[in-house]
């Protein structure tokens, strides 16, 4: 069995929007609330990662359940679904 | 799209094709109301997880003998809740045949099933838009000056009608945008995060002791969380199984555990193996679902609005169950039903729209979420999490190891295993105690 969230992931499939973004993060109010272990360690997908003080954001991998926009310091993700057609498909649900 | 006019283009839009969108729309268009139903997938279902076991009695009253035409899993016939530790598991069991005839829950997997309820909106004359995100409620003062939602804008374009059904699930913008609800606490709220793993059908049924056609659905509490407040679900559908585990966000964070090395911890862990071995992960995902109850219900009728749904916070864990999908289509109904009784009185303000929420009260809808109205809080008591499997696991094992030196009487050994426990007796009975008035 794949253990690896990647190896998990995988076996979805995605269609990413290069143009645009659905998560971004405010660095500054990000670092000044010690917000990035909390959304490393919350999202189930891996989305999240931390790197020289600054937060790294796979939105491509996201799965869309929104737990890291109900954990964050309010004001710290601007997170909505992707556009339209863009996203998680699920072929099993 | 763009409309020059200020005319509605609908009698009603319905945002989210989900079971509570899906079923409103159903009825709408029935009732002869002409109805758009946007979805944010490129098809419906796609975007959408649950654990899986859907309570069959409210659709089988909208659509008598759903379970042999829908895309239905396995009839649950078995359920089976287990108290998970480290290396030992304790279960109760249930299982009978009379559970598949009529049918009381069967399995679905989403992007399967959502397809074949919206279709029966289609059939009965609603417009399904798909792949459109819906950005915000279009809102115009009203008779009164009040504002009042008249449509939805996505992207740069507007849709119009005098009354939108926010069915768009457990995040729900829309109705917070309108201002109906608040960001959810993390407490009533929980992530669910599954697998789904391919499994030959009769490998299914010889591990999970079912007939073809029939299955089981394990919920299982304590180790598969590592402790955390939530529990795990194995599921059987016809040729896979749904693995997952639903962690309540404070618990979660308290925890200091990443989401996904619990979600690991439980596929791997060897009370499981022996139903998935040779198994293979076809699929990874997750979705938040609602916990809060009862107590999370807020305002679902605003002018020109009604919220549905999971929108709306319907949902019900009572430890042994998650429902969802039940109540988001009795929700559908009875929204379609105060939706269509406002727009013939010609009153689509939230007093006009009251006709939903009374009818909400009257359904089974509300009365079980009030019958469950304190599980929620019971469910948040961490010792049902971990000491009581480590106990009762404790006591089962000193029953069943037999050695050379004499057995003492079954009371003696749980008085021992109690007192080597964490558990005290004073929240042994105050647990069960308000465990038996939660549920
Ligand atoms: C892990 C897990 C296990 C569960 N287990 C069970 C179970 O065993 N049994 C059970 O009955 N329930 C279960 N549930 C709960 C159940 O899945 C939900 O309560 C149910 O799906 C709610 O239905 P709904 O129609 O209100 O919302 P949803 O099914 O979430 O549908 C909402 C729809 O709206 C769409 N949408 C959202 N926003 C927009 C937008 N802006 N524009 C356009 N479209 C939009 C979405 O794509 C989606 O199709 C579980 C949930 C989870 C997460």
């Amino acid at each position: 069995m794949p253990l690896t969230v990647t190896e998990r992931l995988a076996a979805n499939r995605f269609e990413v929007d290069e143009e645009e973004p659905h998560i971004v993060v405010d660095q500054d109010l990000a670092r000044s609330t010690g917000a990035g272990p909390l959304l490393v360690a919350v999202c189930p997908a891996g989305v999240y990662s931390e790197r020289d003080d600054e937060i790294d954001v796979e939105y491509a991998a996201c799965l869309e359940c929104g737990t890291c926009l109900a954990v964050a310091p309010p004001g710290a993700l601007t997170w909505r679904y992707p556009r339209g057609g863009f996203g998680v498909s699920y072929r099993e649900g | 799209m763009v409309t020059p006019t200020n005319d509605p283009d609908f009698d009603v839009i319905v945002v989210g094709a989900g079971p509570a969108g899906a079923t409103a729309a159903h009825r709408l268009a029935s009732g002869g109301l002409s109805v758009v139903l946007i979805e944010r997938a490129e098809v419906p279902g796609a975007k959408n997880l649950s654990g899986g076991v859907l309570y069959a009695s409210v659709l089988e009253e909208l659509f008598p003998g759903f379970a042999d035409e829908a895309p239905i899993e396995r009839r649950i016939t078995r359920h089976v809740t287990t108290f998970l530790t480290a290396d030992s598991a304790v279960s109760l069991d249930y299982s009978s045949h009379t559970l598949g005839h009529p049918v009381n829950g069967v399995t679905v997997l989403r992007a399967r099933f959502d397809p074949w309820l919206v279709g029966k909106a289609e059939e009965a004359g609603a417009l399904l838009m798909p792949g459109i995100r819906v950005d915000s409620l279009l809102t115009q003062a009203g008779p009164d000056g009040r504002r009042q939602v008249a449509g939805v804008r996505a992207g740069d374009e507007e849709l119009r009608a005098p009354v939108v059904v926010a069915a768009d699930g457990v995040n729900s913008f829309l109705a917070r945008d309108a201002g109906l609800r608040r960001t959810p606490a993390p407490h009533h709220l929980a992530v669910g995060v599954k697998a789904v793993i391919r499994l030959d059908p009769g490998r299914i049924e010889d591990r999970f002791g079912v007939r073809p056609g029939e299955g089981a659905a394990h919920a299982i509490v304590g180790d598969c969380t590592q402790g955390i407040g939530g529990g795990g679900f194995l599921y059987t559908n016809q040729g896979s199984v749904s693995l997952g585990v639903v962690l309540r966000l404070d618990a979660l964070q308290a925890s200091g555990r990443s989401t996904s090395d619990v979600f690991e911890h439980c596929v791997r862990h060897p009370g499981l193996e022996p139903y998935l071995r040779d198994g293979e992960i076809i699929e990874y995902g997750a979705h938040l679902v609602a916990e809060g109850g009862y107590g999370m219900l807020g305002e679902i009728a605003g002018d020109g609005l009604v919220v549905a749904g999971e929108a709306a916070g319907l949902t019900i864990n009572n430890g042994f169950t998650v429902r969802g999908m039940d109540l988001a289509v009795g929700s559908g109904i009875a929204a379609a039903d105060g939706v269509a009784e406002a727009i013939g009185n010609g009153d689509v303000s939230a007093a006009g729209l009251a006709g939903y929420r009374r009818r909400l009260e009257e359904s089974f809808v509300l009365k079980d979420l009030r019958t469950y109205a304190r599980a929620p809080k019971w469910l948040e008591r961490d010792r049902l999490y971990g000491a009581y499997g480590e106990l009762s696991a404790d006591v089962l094992r000193r029953v069943f190891s037999v050695g050379t030196s004499p057995h003492r009487p079954l009371r003696a050994l749980a008085r021992a295993a109690l007192s080597d426990s964490r558990v005290r007796v004073r929240d042994l009975v105050s647990d069960g105690w308000s465990g038996v008035r939660a549920l």
